[in-house]
């Protein structure tokens, strides 16, 4: 239940922003992975954007359309090669109205 | 482009990158500047308090058009616990003369601002570009970059890295190391909107008077982390920032710990009724003089976030970015004009005006602090605020209780929170920090 309320509250600041989503090239990728570490676990609850969640296998996945490109995940999972982080493309991606 | 070649490309269009840009482009330099985002301010995240000074030096009659919102004529620092803050405030009419000391600024106005200023200095500024590459000569002196809009080469004498907290080119050239989770805290922020005149009765304000709010203790949970709440014209910037370290040991969300503190029974009724219209998040580099990288090396410098240049102690980011901006635009422009090629050793004259200058000295002055509060974080972000609550509603709560009792009650709470050892060497280890 507090799942569920959380998840409706992120998406709903989210829906405030504007994003230009470059589709079908995400900047960021999870590698493929049986169990997840620790800190690509943190990420399904750290992620300001809860961009990484669980399946029901028990494996973190990424959908990056919400991403703020705040950098968190890279700063945690970067060097262990867990995931792969480019900027998007130019002019794509969060677009601050405010910053 | 890729006949021309430029005497400086500038990554990045923030506040150390239009520093950086504007200082050349307005000393003749012929100047590029490359930003990813849609226009200049469209990826910048900051509180946001702009500090005239700095930006003086820049663009002294800044005041005649940049877009500022208050000017703050007062300061509160509260502690925090769950129903309570116990707090320190300064509120000055001095703060209300001709050339204001700080305003609260909101980035992707301010940005484009300043990004136009750039332009009109003389700087051409390409955006939705995003650079993909550091170009390097054989003997790895950086030469231009590559970017995702052409295949081809932009070449320059000399590369300013301005990409921020999180940027990519200098790490992944190995020209510096990617920020340590426990040097970096990540902050979500919301803008909440309000008319002018709800928030200058709530905070007491006239004029476009602002008033800055920023709090410690138990809703950061334990971890090392800062919650702030600034007063803009028509809307209220409010957010929280905790180390990213902490973060993922505790996994607390951050979007809920910002609900918590605008939930807080002191936050709540001065942010109520409001319409948010915008949710960020953003890192701010926490590490200090200690995690401040190589600044410089042949054919680049780097400048402002990307550096690590941020006083957490004093929560002062953009004036480093901006005065580390302009010290290397100087320190370029003084190298190039004594004829001199923009290697490593040239371009060394960066790094020794930046030490002679307030953000070397101040980072320094705080060289351990960072180490102090990150790793005694419990004790300084949840006990000693509880504490001070106690100690504080002991003092106001007027019952049967003899004053000395209830004194003795919260030295006693005090020392079996700490104990007598750990109450005086943590105030020893704050004094060091300090000094």
């Amino acid at each position: 239940m507090t799942i569920a309320v959380t998840n409706l509250r992120v998406e709903d600041k989210l829906y405030q922003n504007r994003y230009v989503v470059d589709s079908g090239r995400p900047h960021i990728k999870v590698r493929p992975h049986k169990w997840p570490s620790a800190n690509l676990f943190a990420l399904t609850s750290v992620c300001p954007a809860k961009c990484y969640e669980l399946n029901d296998n028990g494996q973190v996945e990424i959908t990056a359309d919400g991403c703020m490109e705040c950098g968190t995940c890279r700063i945690l999972c970067e060097a262990s090669g867990e995931i792969e982080w480019n900027y998007p493309r130019g002019g794509y991606g969060v677009l601050f109205k405010f910053g | 482009m890729t006949e021309e070649k430029f005497d400086a490309i500038v990554i990045g269009a923030g506040m150390a990158g239009n520093a950086a840009a504007y200082t050349m482009a307005s000393r003749g330099l012929k100047v590029l500047q490359l930003e990813r985002g849609e226009y200049p301010g469209s990826k910048n995240v900051q509180g946001a308090i702009m500090y005239s000074n700095m930006l003086e030096k820049i663009i002294p009659d800044f005041r005649d058009d940049a877009p500022l919102e208050r000017h703050l004529i007062e300061q509160r620092f509260w502690m925090m616990d769950d129903t309570s803050h116990i707090g320190m405030q300064y509120r000055s009419d001095d703060f209300n003369e001709s050339r204001h000391n700080r305003y609260t600024v909101i980035r992707a106005q301010f940005d484009k601002w300043f990004s136009r200023k750039v332009r009109e200095a003389g700087a051409t500024v390409l955006c939705e570009t995003t650079v993909t590459e550091l170009a390097r000569d054989s003997d790895g002196k950086v030469i231009g970059v590559l970017t995702d809009r052409t295949g081809d080469m932009i070449l320059a004498d000399v590369v300013v890295l301005a990409e921020g907290v999180n940027g990519l080119l200098g790490t992944r050239a190995g020209l510096r190391e990617t920020p340590k989770p426990q040097n970096v805290a990540l902050a979500v922020k919301e803008m909440h909107f309000l008319p002018e005149e709800v928030i200058d009765q709530r905070f007491g304000l006239k004029a476009n008077e602002g008033c800055v709010i920023e709090a410690a203790g138990t809703i950061s949970r334990s971890m090392a982390g800062l919650a702030f709440l600034y007063t803009n014209k028509e809307s209220i910037s409010i957010g929280i920032g905790c180390l990213v370290s902490d973060f993922a040991a505790t996994m607390e969300s951050p979007y809920e710990l910002l609900e918590s503190f605008k939930n807080h029974p002191s936050i709540r009724t001065l942010i109520a009724g409001s319409e948010v219209k915008e949710y960020a998040a953003h890192l701010i580099p926490e590490g200090g003089y200690r995690a401040i990288p190589q600044l410089f090396g042949n054919g680049w410098v780097v400048v402002g976030d990307a550096a690590q240049l941020n006083n957490a102690v004093h929560r002062e980011g953009s004036n480093l970015a901006m005065t580390s901006g302009r010290l290397a635009g100087e320190a370029i422009f003084l190298v190039r004009k004594g004829g001199r090629p923009m290697t490593k050793e040239n371009l060394a004259l960066y790094k020794s005006m930046l030490d002679k200058s307030f953000v070397i000295k101040d980072l320094r002055k705080y060289k351990d602090m960072p180490a102090l509060l990150h790793t005694n974080s419990r004790n300084f972000f949840t006990t000693y605020p509880q504490l001070l609550s106690q100690a504080a509603q002991n003092f106001m709560r007027v019952d049967s209780t003899p004053k000395l009792d209830k004194e003795r009650a919260t030295t006693a709470a005090f020392i079996k929170a700490r104990s007598r050892w750990g109450l005086v060497g943590d105030a020893v280890r704050l004094a060091f920090a300090w000094r």
